[in-house]
């Protein structure tokens, strides 16, 4: 069973990206998927063709985390942080940077985990240091990223899909 | 697509009355005067927001030299979606595995039971990566 139609990204605000999802499942289970190396390595490998090398989480106040991907061509993508805080199974708020650092320095990344009726909804919050940082994140993480306009865009996009121009 | 003309389509988006001149023009051309109908605000107005949409690569201004009507340039829409996709596909594609080992982990702990140690959790790997690509495909 599959929540896909309740994916959600968005900005609330110029500082911040939230992904949101709900999962068939008691949130003991999605906090442990989300923060067992051995369950993380699973479900959060990567686009096709990407194996995913380094899962390494110390699940700890003060613990760090690392997650290395590697692409077909041997391109890497790293990143990690710190956990600031633990509360299971309902939230972690830990630190966070990419290697390339394309965000201008640390972000605080937030994943509240709430249950109703045996579904439990995953609302992963990321704030940036700047909306520059946001913008920078969006604009160059996860290969190629999003951009602060999804929401809009996506507000607008019915509308185009009228006309067939291009 | 550069970074440049990503930032001038998001740039422009932001803007309500700009979005609502985009919808509008999704359904065809338009005068000046007629996209400034709908909207409470001067035409002066209209027009800068259109200056802002024309500059992003939005809309490009039509042949009829009297009513020189705008019209939607849907290309620079379309990359930018493009290019956001990916993300939301890493994430998606993500999130349909996790449905599947959810549902592996469920049936192993039960609803209720207290989390399984690493062990148990190993012993079906291989299905549940299986699974995925199949699942993503029939979700469409």
């Amino acid at each position: 069973m599959n929540f896909a139609g309740t994916f959600k990204i968005s900005t609330p605000s110029d500082t911040e990206i939230q992904i949101s999802r709900d999962f068939a499942a008691p949130r003991e289970l999605v906090f442990d998927a989300f923060t067992q190396p051995e369950l993380l390595k699973r479900w959060l490998s990567g686009p096709p063709g990407w194996s995913f090398v380094v899962c390494e989480v110390d699940l700890r106040v003060g613990g760090a985390y690392r997650f290395v991907w590697r692409g077909p061509d041997g391109t890497e993508m790293g990143l990690g942080g710190v956990h600031r805080e633990i509360a299971r199974p309902e939230r972690v708020v830990s630190t966070q940077l990419y290697d390339q650092d394309w965000t201008g320095g640390e972000a605080i990344g937030t994943l509240l985990l709430t249950e109703k009726d045996g579904v439990t909804r995953s609302t992963n919050t990321i704030r940036y240091q700047s909306k520059e940082a946001r913008d920078g994140a969006l604009a160059s993480g996860m290969d190629q990223g999003m951009a602060a306009g999804y929401d809009r865009l996506e507000e607008l996009l019915p509308a185009l899909q009228v006309e067939d121009r291009s | 697509m550069t970074p440049q003309r990503l930032d001038a389509t998001f740039a422009a988006l932001a803007d309500p009355t700009r979005r609502a001149i985009l919808a509008r023009l999704a359904l065809g051309e338009a005068s000046v005067t007629e996209l400034a109908e709908p909207f409470a605000i001067s035409q002066p107005a209209i027009s800068k927001h259109l200056k802002v949409l024309e500059r992003a690569g939005l809309i490009s201004i039509g042949s009829d030299a009297q009513r020189r009507p705008r019209r939607l340039e849907p290309e620079p829409l379309a990359e930018a979606n493009q290019w956001l996709e990916r993300y939301r596909e890493f994430w998606e594609a993500s999130f349909l595995r996790l449905d599947d080992l959810l549902d592996e982990m469920k049936a192993i702990r039960g609803p209720t039971a207290p989390p399984a140690d690493a062990s148990s959790s190993k012993k079906s790997r291989t299905t549940i990566h299986r699974s995925t690509t199949n699942k993503r495909g029939e979700k469409e």
